[in-house]
């Protein structure tokens, strides 16, 4: 059964539409993870999932409930870590999970909760003194204070440092070992690549591409290229010599499409038989990155600071 | 979402805590309202610009002359009406501004005129005596008696006025003959000082401020760090929300008000009635005004703006709803806008109980706040969105 389904989903601010007839399911117990640039629609897709705004248009079904009408019986099941998770000043992470507790009426175990999130170390500090990471951790707690079926994590390590962001994504991969559906929005594509069962990249409130992040590689990358590092005598030499797709970028790499292996051994022998300096040779396919950028166009990487 | 006392209370313990750990907090809740009766208390009242309330009561029987019936009591009560002041003219400077000093309001010759002064929440008056007429006719002894509060401003303007025109009745009179004369009288026991007129006004003014501005701020900074939207993910609902600020505030206002009652008291002498009628005040205060603060910050679309109209609404009450000086002492004009501030009902029916031990009036006044106060209510938990902005 599908955790949250999603028909022709339509939302717009005056006349900025910022979603745009979307589509897509995710099934339970996935890690579905939402790609885009800033603006792409990314975060009211999910405000309107979590049952925080109201559709204009479409069907949404999350957890069998709809998430506008039914709010108080779909937020007992589900838990949410917002964008850029912001809580009172003064509790402490235990006194947090404390009161959530109390609000969804049932008993936690708040020391446990705070050593799944890694956060027993600051049980006590005041939320106003965590770190960043710190703060989204307790979030993470709150979010799983109810027991959910469904966890919401919209840009849970926007801003975090390299160590946070990777704690994070242990708590996630935990997450999903409990069998918890886990929807996640980011603008770190690695991020996805890393926990994502499935993807779904939206740009100006449309979804560009969705799938495993394997099946949008295959669709929408061009195959394995082989570059090296070199000079634009290079570039002319194999262009010349050879039948072969070759691109030259201006921090000095040279890439060459390989359709198969022949190519990988003209393109090896066109090299050598050049005379010309060259270095780092790399065989790599299309990252998700790369089909991001080509998608999305080169501001989502400026607007979603990429990978 | 049926309603939960449990989630009221964590909510609250949550709030409570929060206040009393932030530094602010604590200043605002317990050594403020101290600061504000020490530097008020040591201050005494200015002089008052509008004409004085006095009750007249006229006992005097009158005397047949010839054909003719005359009371001079109530020719006396006419001259004391068109007793006027004079005040400097801005624009016209040779035309001074004149304006009654005395606005008098007639008493019942067989009431009993200290009760009714009580009643009518105020010190002031003058008895004409039953022989006055026949005393003054014939050149014999009869002392009118103004009632006042030694302490009272306006309580000496009514005695200054009335001394001069004893003086002039008596130029005037049988031969010249000096037989009015002035009795002071206080219309009850203690006489009151403005000490005991502060203490009602400062809790009023900690019953505005404190929720006010705590609301107004909370309501916007909440919204704009999305915390309304990760409390409304929750049971919570927003009456339960709005519920445990009123009883966080009911509880500041009671704390306040024994601050500010003990500092009066042991160390200004103020004479306070804690009567049955003041937990009724104490409660309605914060009700109406945290209600108030949510509604203010509602409809502001952000914090600053919400902190400019939060000023605009809070200002004026504070300083023109007799927080600081009795209403009575201000111009006309300004008594008229105090009677449109809500906080102007807290004040006179916190003096109602606590000065003059006056239930009907203070009671009129605690109906008219729990209408407003549930009419505001209603519109904060109206407009106040938790979820789509």
């Amino acid at each position: 059964m599908a955790a949250i389904e999603v028909d022709s989903l339509e939302k717009s601010y005056g006349s900025l539409k910022a979603v745009d007839g979307i589509s897509f399911s995710v099934n339970e117990g996935e890690v579905f993870s939402l790609l885009g640039p800033n603006g792409a629609g990314k975060t009211t897709t999910i405000e309107v999932l979590e049952g925080l705004r109201d559709q204009d248009k479409g069907k949404v079904s999350v957890l069998g409930f709809d998430p506008w009408h039914n709010g108080y019986q779909l937020h007992e099941k589900i838990g949410v870590i917002p964008q850029g998770f912001k809580f009172l000043d003064y509790p402490t992470p235990k006194e947090a999970i404390n009161y959530y507790a109390t609000l969804f009426g049932v008993q936690v175990d708040a020391n446990e909760l705070l050593k799944r999130v890694i956060l027993e170390d600051a049980a006590n500090t005041w939320f106003q003194n965590l770190s960043g990471g710190q703060k989204q951790k307790l979030g993470m707690a709150l979010s799983l204070v109810n027991d959910p079926k469904l966890v919401f994590l919209d840009e849970p390590t926007t801003g975090l440092d390299p160590q946070a962001r990777r704690a994070v994504w242990e708590v996630i991969r935990k997450l999903k070992g409990e069998g918890r559906t886990v929807m996640l929005t980011t603008h770190y594509l690695e991020e996805a690549e890393e926990l994502a069962d499935k993807v779904a990249i939206m740009n100006h409130g449309h979804i560009v591409a969705t799938g495993t992040v394997s099946e949008i590689e295959n669709k929408y990358g061009s195959g394995q290229k082989l570059s090296v590092k070199g000079s634009m005598e290079l570039v002319n030499h194999l262009k010349e010599n050879t039948h072969l797709q070759v691109e030259w970028d201006v921090d000095g790499t040279v890439s060459i499409r390989l359709r198969d292996k022949d190519d990988a051994i003209v393109a090896l022998g066109a090299i050598e038989e050049s005379g010309a300096d060259w270095r780092d040779l790399v065989v790599r396919r299309d990252s998700l990155e790369d089909i991001f950028l080509r998608l999305v166009g080169p501001e989502g990487k400026e607007a979603g600071e990429g990978k | 979402m049926p309603f939960s006392a449990k989630r009221l209370l964590a909510d609250l313990k949550v709030y409570a805590r929060g206040n009393l750990r932030s530094r602010e907090g604590f200043f605002f809740t317990l050594i403020f309202p101290i600061i504000l009766i020490l530097l008020f208390g040591a201050i005494f009242s200015g002089g008052g610009s509008g004409p004085s309330t006095v009750y007249v009561q006229n006992q005097d029987a009158g005397v047949n002359v010839g054909p003719a019936h005359v009371n001079v009591g109530l020719q006396f009560i006419q001259a004391l009406n068109m007793s006027y002041a004079e005040s400097v003219n801005n624009t016209y400077p040779n035309h001074p501004i004149i304006t009654p000093a005395l606005d008098l309001h007639g008493v019942p010759a067989g009431d009993n005129f200290t009760q009714y002064l009580t009643s009518h929440s105020s010190s002031d008056g003058i008895v004409i005596p039953t022989d006055f007429s026949s005393a003054y006719i014939a050149g014999k002894s009869v002392n009118v008696t103004v009632y006042g509060n030694p302490a009272s401003t306006t309580s000496a303007i009514v005695s200054g006025i009335t001394r001069e025109y004893v003086n002039a009745f008596n130029v005037f009179g049988a031969q010249g003959v000096h037989s009015v004369g002035v009795t002071s009288a206080n219309a009850v026991s203690n006489s009151y000082k403005y000490i005991d007129f502060l203490v009602p006004g400062l809790i009023g003014f900690a019953a505005l401020t404190s929720p006010m501005f705590a609301l107004v701020n909370i309501s916007s900074t909440y919204r704009r760090d999305k915390v309304f939207k990760l409390l409304s993910l929750t049971p919570l609902t927003k009456t339960e929300w709005l519920l445990s600020k009123i009883l966080w505030y009911i509880g500041t206002t009671v704390v306040s008000f024994c601050l500010m009652s003990a500092v009066g008291i042991y160390v200004f002498g103020a004479h306070i009635t804690f009567g049955w009628g003041l937990p009724i005040f104490l409660l309605l205060g914060p009700f109406f005004f945290v209600s108030l603060g949510m509604l203010v910050g509602t409809i502001s679309n952000s914090p600053e703006s919400a902190a400019v109209v939060g000023n605009l609404v809070t200002f004026p009450m504070m300083f023109l709803s007799g927080t600081f000086f009795p209403v009575s002492a201000m111009p006309m004009y300004l008594q008229n806008v105090a009677h449109v501030l809500p906080l102007f009902y807290l004040i006179d029916g916190l003096t109602n109980v606590m000065i003059y031990g006056n239930y009907t009036p203070a009671l009129l006044d605690a109906g008219l706040i729990l209408v407003l106060s549930i009419i505001t209510f209603a519109l904060a938990v109206r407009f106040f969105r938790w979820r789509e902005d």
